[in-house]
């Protein structure tokens, strides 16, 4: 089980991690700064395990993809949300972490609850009822399961 | 069936004779650009992850530090020398402080026909010329330096027929922001927007790069638009040639249609905090301002600073308002000397910048404190994009910009 960290329509990766913080040498010295400027307790309170759930456009414009890498190193097991923008939707693959479209889900749990993931059939648990979320395409899937593009280039070279 | 010119640049690329949406190609790139917001953890990818170091071809990587320049802290500094060090060490195409990184592509390197990866969601921008460029992370941009290839999801195309011109002091900002508006933010999530029709003729290379640039703010993969004769001026003057020069087919498949007619288009403001929140520049009238910014990809051009200053000239910036004037690249800070631009800023009271990202990027240049409001030529309106969380950003034209900082509150230059 996580905690569900719940954010509305159109958050932005400025949101996720401000410019100010880009040029950090490492991701570790940025994540601290994770969602700053929409719950600036996020970073201090989220766990490994937990989970962010959004409503439609998640991580829409700019192309960092510290973004993805922030949430993942703080150990953000999964983001859920109606609808990804695509450039954050392909780097959080890449980097071999889980984006999950569920129509529903954000409609039916508040901040704070708890849930459950099961990956491989694709199925959420929250609130005692139980939701089926959208597959990944064979190609993204695929890259997921060798832990992101790097490692996947690894294993062909 | 006809394809679509996203699905033609995209079939070339991949070496297959046709293509269409939703296919997924593995495609070799013509070029990849990175600047200085994440290359640094690139190199360091490269570096201590991959199992075999290698750059397919360094002749297509250009790398560009133009989001902090100058560096303002020792932790920039260090980013960017990696990037620097990296840079000469590999013999890789470097710029520094010469301006915005989509500026000096467009000047430098974009060919109609090409497919071009930055490490930047603008680089949408390059389809002004007829090339298909989108915006990457640093994972993507890695894979595709080492391997030369990368893979694409073909993507749908939603068709802009244009059709007039734009009425006497509205821009191809208000135009673009005038679609984004009625698409919504992520109105073209994982598509592709083709511009076309007799209408494109009537604008500048300034204008579509402008226009092209924006669209990723309605959640674009790419922008497109057809290579006209000024286009092809625009190369000539630059000394570069074609790869392939591409228009969608008559039986192409869209998966959306408008017809905007460019003299019903009127001075647009985005209101903050999304760029889709835009209304008829009148209905912002009289919002006090702290700050007002031209320049960036967007519109730093020299075709922008002119604007500005035929307004600006012989007026002064209002008391109180900080306005900061940025050309996009050398090349525009050198001609807007020549041509007197920069006097006449200067004159009026503007802060004049070196070229680079500056306000729009938010880190580094201008940055705008709790509860202060900046009008801007710059690409987002987001919450604290250009400083502190609790700040608020308006986008406009060149034109309603600068007219905003004679009037200390945003107006149209008709009423300055």
């Amino acid at each position: 089980m996580g905690k569900i960290f719940r954010f509305e329509k159109d958050v932005d990766t400025d949101q996720i991690i401000a410019s100010q913080y880009l040029l950090f040498p490492t991701i570790d010295e940025m994540k601290t700064h994770t969602f700053e400027s929409l719950n600036d307790t996020f970073a201090a309170e989220v766990k490994p395990g937990d989970f962010v759930v959004a409503d439609e456009n998640f991580g829409c414009g700019s192309s960092r993809e510290q973004a993805a890498s922030v949430l993942k190193a703080l150990g953000v097991k999964a983001v859920i949300a109606k609808s990804f923008a695509r450039i954050f939707y392909r780097n959080s693959i890449n980097i071999g972490m889980p984006v999950i479209v569920s129509k529903e889900l954000h409609d039916v749990v508040a901040d704070g609850d708890e849930m459950e993931l099961d990956l491989k059939q694709g199925i959420i648990t929250a609130n005692g009822k139980t939701y089926s979320c959208t597959k990944l395409p064979a190609q993204m899937q695929k890259i997921l399961d060798q832990g992101g593009l790097i490692a996947s280039l690894n294993k062909e070279d | 069936m006809g394809m679509t010119m996203a699905e033609k640049i995209i079939a070339a690329a991949a070496g297959v004779v046709s293509t269409k949406a939703g296919d997924i190609e593995t495609v070799t790139l013509d070029r990849l650009m990175s600047n200085d917001g994440t290359t640094h953890l690139t190199i360091d990818m490269y570096n201590n992850k991959l199992k075999h170091p290698r750059i397919a071809d360094t002749k297509k990587l250009v790398w560009i530090v133009d989001h902090n320049v100058p560096a303002d802290s020792p932790k920039t500094a260090a980013s960017q020398k990696k990037m620097r060090d990296f840079a000469r060490e590999h013999g890789i195409d470097f710029y520094e402080g010469q301006g915005v990184c989509h500026q000096i592509m467009m000047e430098n390197y974009v060919r109609p026909g090409e497919l071009i990866f930055g490490a930047d969601s603008h680089t949408c921008a390059y389809g002004a010329l007829g090339a298909f460029g989108t915006g990457v992370g640093c994972t993507d941009y890695l894979y595709a330096m080492v391997t030369g290839t990368s893979w694409l999801l073909v993507p749908e195309t939603i068709r802009f027929n244009l059709r007039g011109k734009l009425p006497k002091g509205v821009y191809a900002r208000d135009l673009i922001l005038t679609i984004i508006g009625k698409i919504s933010a992520n109105g073209a999530n994982y598509k592709a927007m083709e511009f076309a029709g007799e209408g494109l003729h009537s604008l500048s290379i300034a204008d579509r790069i402008s226009i092209c640039n924006l669209c990723v703010e309605a959640g674009a993969k790419t922008a497109l638009m057809e290579v006209d004769e000024v286009a092809m001026d625009y190369l000539k003057e630059h000394g570069r040639e074609p790869k392939a020069c591409y228009q969608s087919d008559e039986d192409a498949v869209f998966a959306e249609t408008y017809d905007i007619d460019l003299s019903t288009i009127v001075p647009i403001v985005a209101k903050p905090h999304f760029v889709d929140n835009v209304v008829p520049a009148t209905e912002s009238y009289g919002v006090k301002i702290d700050e007002a910014f031209l320049g960036s990809c967007n519109n730093g051009r020299i075709e922008d600073l002119r604007v500005g200053a035929a307004v600006i000239k012989g007026k002064k910036v209002a008391p109180k308002v900080r306005f900061l004037v940025v050309p996009a690249s050398r090349a525009v800070y050198n001609q807007a000397l020549k041509e007197g631009l920069l006097d006449i800023f200067m004159e009026a009271g503007a802060i004049v910048m070196n070229p680079n990202c500056s306000v729009c990027w938010g880190a580094c240049q201008g940055v705008i404190g709790e509860g202060e409001t900046l009008i801007s030529t710059g690409t987002r309106n987001f919450k604290g994009r250009a400083g502190h969380k609790e700040s608020f950003i308006y986008l406009a034209s060149a034109a309603t910009v600068t007219a905003s900082a004679i009037a200390g509150q945003i107006t149209t230059a008709d009423r300055v």
